[in-house]
């Protein structure tokens, strides 16, 4: 897990995926408690503002929910609420900067495909 | 009003003006980046809020009451600065003891233990002490103090690499637990960039930029591409400045991005705290 600073996402979304990726990996499973703002800040060496800021935002999408006195813990169905949200961001992520380096490139849509198909057989 | 207030400060030196007009709220509760290039004034402000030296003109609040000349508002904040105040022949012992006598708040526990932790030999004579570990000494009497305001001032002067780490870490720690407002001011602007909330940037005794990280950095953005595009786009801009590598020009561009009323073939990059800052500084 690292926190790129030049990336153009602000640092609280990066925390906010980073989390969810551990959450994928299963690194933080269903009902069980991920590292606290504190932990996060000081790992990260950010500003608490900013890990609580990345934290609110799971908590806001239902990912994870806040058990009184104990911490924050991942929600039951994280794991799907995850995947659909980022099958939604894939196209925005990945396909539309595809397609322009393709075109920078001048591949064709063909080649492309060949291309995917070749890494889907690696 | 709580936090430090400074009210249309100014300073000259002879014939140069350290300050000019300065106003600027250190609200409670932040970690603020003070930056600025050698020279801009950085340590003329610190020096004025904690009364070390005199100002030409205007006033300091601390927590709404006079700054000058005032114990009770001066025990509320502890700075430290490049220069060594301590009696050189002073065990590291003894400024953590002498200190609770000014900041009565002095937590010589935690202060024995950040010690450790950077492993200072409270043994040794203050004179005894590197560079960095003299930069050392001063950061755990500051963090010590429990003072509600701390001042730091190129605070990992002569650190390592593995001390400015743990530097970064404690102050967050610190926060955490017990959040106060510190004052950073420093050069290495890559580093702090994460750990700060507030930016307060200073060029030629003014201050030019007070605001969230968040927004400034939001604020700042690059484009690349042939020169004669990067021309016709950056037209009605903002522009800080510009890198030219043969015909590829790079714009430093302060403002809104619309992502809309970008041409092809133009990059948009997003500038750093550290990039933003050199671009708005230099001369």
């Amino acid at each position: 897990m690292k926190i790129d600073f030049e990336d153009e996402r602000p640092i609280f979304l990066q925390i906010a995926e980073q989390i969810e990726d551990g959450i994928l990996s299963g690194a933080f499973q269903e009902e069980t408690q991920i590292p606290s703002t504190t932990e996060i800040s000081v790992n990260y060496k950010i500003n608490p503002a900013t890990a609580l800021k990345g934290i609110n935002l799971l908590v806001d999408g239902g990912i994870v929910y806040k058990k009184r006195g104990l911490g924050m813990f991942v929600s039951t169905g994280a794991v799907k609420m995850i995947r659909g949200k980022r099958k939604e961001e894939f196209f925005e992520n990945y396909i539309t900067k595809l397609a322009g380096e393709a075109k920078k490139l001048g591949l064709t849509q063909e080649e492309i495909v060949s291309m995917i198909e070749r890494g889907f057989k690696q | 009003m709580n936090g430090i207030e400074v009210r249309n400060t100014s300073k000259d030196f002879g014939n140069v003006q350290a300050l000019k007009d300065v106003s600027v709220h250190f609200e409670e509760n932040k970690i603020y980046g003070l930056l600025g290039r050698n020279g801009a004034g950085k340590s003329t402000l610190l020096n004025v809020i904690t009364g070390r030296i005199f100002a030409n003109g205007g006033e300091v609040l601390v927590d709404g009451e006079t700054a000058l000349e005032n114990d009770s508002s001066l025990q509320k904040i502890y700075m430290m600065s490049e220069k060594n105040y301590y009696p050189e022949n002073m065990k590291i012992r003894d400024v953590f003891k002498w200190t609770r006598e000014f900041y009565p708040d002095f937590d010589a526990a935690y202060a024995a233990k950040l010690a450790e932790r950077f492993e200072l030999n409270t043994d040794k004579k203050v004179k005894a002490l590197s560079t960095g570990y003299s930069s050392i000494l001063k950061l755990i009497t500051a963090l010590s103090t429990n003072a509600p305001y701390i001042l730091l001032d190129e605070p990992v002067l002569g650190l390592d690499a593995n001390h400015r780490d743990l530097f970064y870490k404690i102050v967050i720690e610190k926060f955490s637990e017990n959040p106060c407002t510190i004052i950073i001011s420093t050069h290495l602007i890559e580093e702090a960039a994460g750990v700060i909330d507030h930016v307060v940037i200073i060029k030629d005794g003014k201050i030019i930029r007070d605001e969230s990280r968040d927004d400034l950095m939001s604020k700042g953005y690059m484009a690349t591409g042939a020169a004669s595009v990067v021309d016709g786009y950056i037209a009605d801009k903002n522009v800080l400045g510009t890198d030219s590598l043969g015909g590829l020009k790079t714009s430093y561009i302060l403002g809104t991005l619309n992502r809309n009323d970008v041409p092809a073939g133009i990059e948009i990059s997003k500038m750093d705290l550290q990039r933003l800052f050199i671009q708005l500084t230099n001369a």
